[in-house]
């Protein structure tokens, strides 16, 4: 189990009551549907820590990671992050946080190379010293220097996915939102993900959200996990505490215990 | 300043030339494109042996090739974000989306001025319409002035990809066409129905041509087919004034419509790739 340094108080991040509805009308004329997303979700993250949000599909995973990364203005509630409140201060938290989604977004056909001095640029980097830190991360992930000109179009999902890791941490940012990063990778770079993260955070304390599907995952990176179901947070803790509440042996059965639902698609995957 | 600023704003022109390069076979299609289909209106005039019509003509598809490019280049940068799912990143970078829009304006005046120079030459020698005496230099002014009111157009244009990504990038050529169609690019303004005719002067375009029809000597009435009497720059000082004001007004009209636009983007959750 990970026991993040107990003399650690500070917040990264704090949630209250975070609400997001979705309203589409039907039809030119017909009444508009409400379809709330976020129910009044409530949780905090500690400096350092690794915090994982478990959830199935339609859960109010991406959503929270959305309005986290200032894509997305919430209906209700308060996000302070790193000292700073949201919307208020996100011009000053976007230079502070780094994000990876499900979907690795690049232009496709520009190289590694051309997308990450892109990016650098994008966020005021000098580009020879973003290309140098983004190559030694890149090896760090296990992906050949060789492959940096190649366009992104012509490369795996996986080697995507880490070239997305090396964008999120070209500012080396103290916090990182992690949107299902290693759904659809195949088990090696998976395993190269993880442990990558792992070193991260060993090495320079940064403070992690992680969403994912992955039970194994969850609890291999997290301090501590959130099982979100229907918008709602319905339980957090280490997963011996969670599996401790729910009086079972492993976290998948408790979280269906908890919740009442079933993980779908790539949980359980190695 | 360089970090905060200028770095992010050439951010934006790096990424558009590298994907213009990796496109070059498209672009020289498409360019090759635009100067048959540019000739295809010049020859009008030439077949009436009317050298005034032809250089009419010549201009209007030059000025509206490079107008039309500049707007094209600013309101699709929005859709081809869309397209590749890159739209949040973009959003998510500290640039603030004044700098964001000023860096895909830059390219695309760039991008534009080399094609327009490149299809006028390839008119020139197809047509061989010559331009002699005509003041050149000074339809570069005009354009690259008249640019700054149609990069507010474009401004506005792109918001159309935010709001729907499945109709908003064809919908940007309706306001294209309504341009087109009221300033007079290859007609008088007069031909035009009567309650149309004052939508003219509220186009950029309109005040362009005029200008540079009276650059390249067009309606001089010293101009030959050999040699035209084209006017000095400080002859269409009124022109490039409306075209500077209308500059002023567009930018800062289109950067609020922008903004208003990605409010209700991030309200409704439209950022997201799929809508």
């Amino acid at each position: 189990m990970l026991i993040l340094n107990p003399t650690q108080t500070e917040l990264a991040i704090e949630v209250s009551d975070l609400k997001k509805v979705f309203r589409k009308r039907e039809g030119l004329f017909g009444p508009l549907k409400e379809e709330w997303a976020l129910k009044g979700v409530s949780f905090h993250v500690r400096k350092g820590e690794t915090y994982a949000l478990l959830g199935p599909n339609g859960s109010g995973k991406s959503t929270l990671i959305r309005i986290l990364s200032t894509l997305l203005t919430p209906d209700g509630g308060t996000v302070r992050m790193l000292g700073y409140r949201l919307p208020e201060d996100e011009a000053k938290l976007r230079r502070k946080m780094g994000r990876v989604s499900v979907d690795a977004a690049f232009y496709k056909k520009l190289s590694a190379r051309e997308n990450l001095l892109y990016a650098a640029q994008l966020y005021g980097l000098e580009p020879r010293q973003a290309e140098k830190r983004a190559m030694q991360i890149l090896e760090q992930l296990g992906l050949e220097s060789r492959r940096f000109d190649d366009p992104l179009e012509e490369m795996s999902r996986g080697m995507q996915q880490k070239i997305s890791i090396a964008r999120a941490l070209l500012i080396n940012p103290p916090l990182l939102l992690l949107d299902e990063p290693t759904t659809g990778l195949d088990p090696k770079s998976r395993r190269d993900v993880q442990a990558f993260l792992e070193d991260l955070r060993a090495r320079q304390g940064t403070t992690i959200l992680l969403t994912t599907h992955d039970m194994a995952e969850a609890e291999r990176l997290a301090h501590r996990i959130g099982f979100l179901a229907h918008g709602r947070l319905v339980a957090e803790g280490t997963a011996d505490e969670l599996k401790r509440r729910a009086g079972t042996a492993d976290l998948e059965e408790a979280f269906i215990a908890l919740t009442g639902e079933e993980l779908n698609d790539e949980a359980g995957q190695p | 300043m360089l970090e905060r600023y200028l770095r992010p704003m050439w951010a934006f022109v790096f990424r558009d030339w590298h994907l213009t390069r990796r496109y070059m076979s498209w672009v020289a299609v498409f360019v090759f494109y635009a100067i048959v289909n540019s000739a295809t209106i010049a020859l009008i005039g030439k077949a009436q042996d009317d050298f005034r019509l032809t250089l009419t003509l010549l201009l209007g598809v030059l000025l509206w090739s490079f107008l039309s490019a500049m707007y094209n280049e600013i309101a699709n940068s929005i859709s081809y974000e869309r397209w590749e799912g890159t739209l949040e990143y973009t959003f998510m970078a500290p640039a603030s989306r004044f700098i964001h829009l000023a860096g895909v304006s830059l390219f695309a005046v760039m991008y534009s001025v080399v094609r327009t120079i490149v299809i006028l030459v390839g008119l020139v020698l197809f047509i061989q319409v010559p331009v002699n005496g005509a003041n050149l230099l000074g339809v570069l002014v005009v354009l690259l002035v008249g640019s700054l009111a149609f990069m507010g157009l474009g401004l506005m244009a792109a918001i159309l990809p935010v709001m729907s990504p499945e109709n908003g990038a064809q919908a940007t050529n309706i306001f294209q066409g309504v341009l087109l169609l009221v300033s007079g690019i290859y007609y008088p303004v007069s031909v035009l129905p009567s309650w149309v005719q004052p939508l003219a002067y509220l186009s950029p375009a309109t005040y362009a041509l005029e200008a540079c029809r009276k650059l390249m000597g067009i309606n001089h009435p010293d101009s030959t087919p050999d040699r035209l009497v084209g006017a000095p720059l400080s002859s269409v000082l009124p022109e490039l004034g409306i075209l500077l004001l209308m500059g002023l007004v567009l930018i800062p009209l289109g950067l609020w419509v922008f903004h208003a636009a990605e409010v209700w983007a991030k309200r409704t959750g439209r950022l997201k790739r799929t809508g």
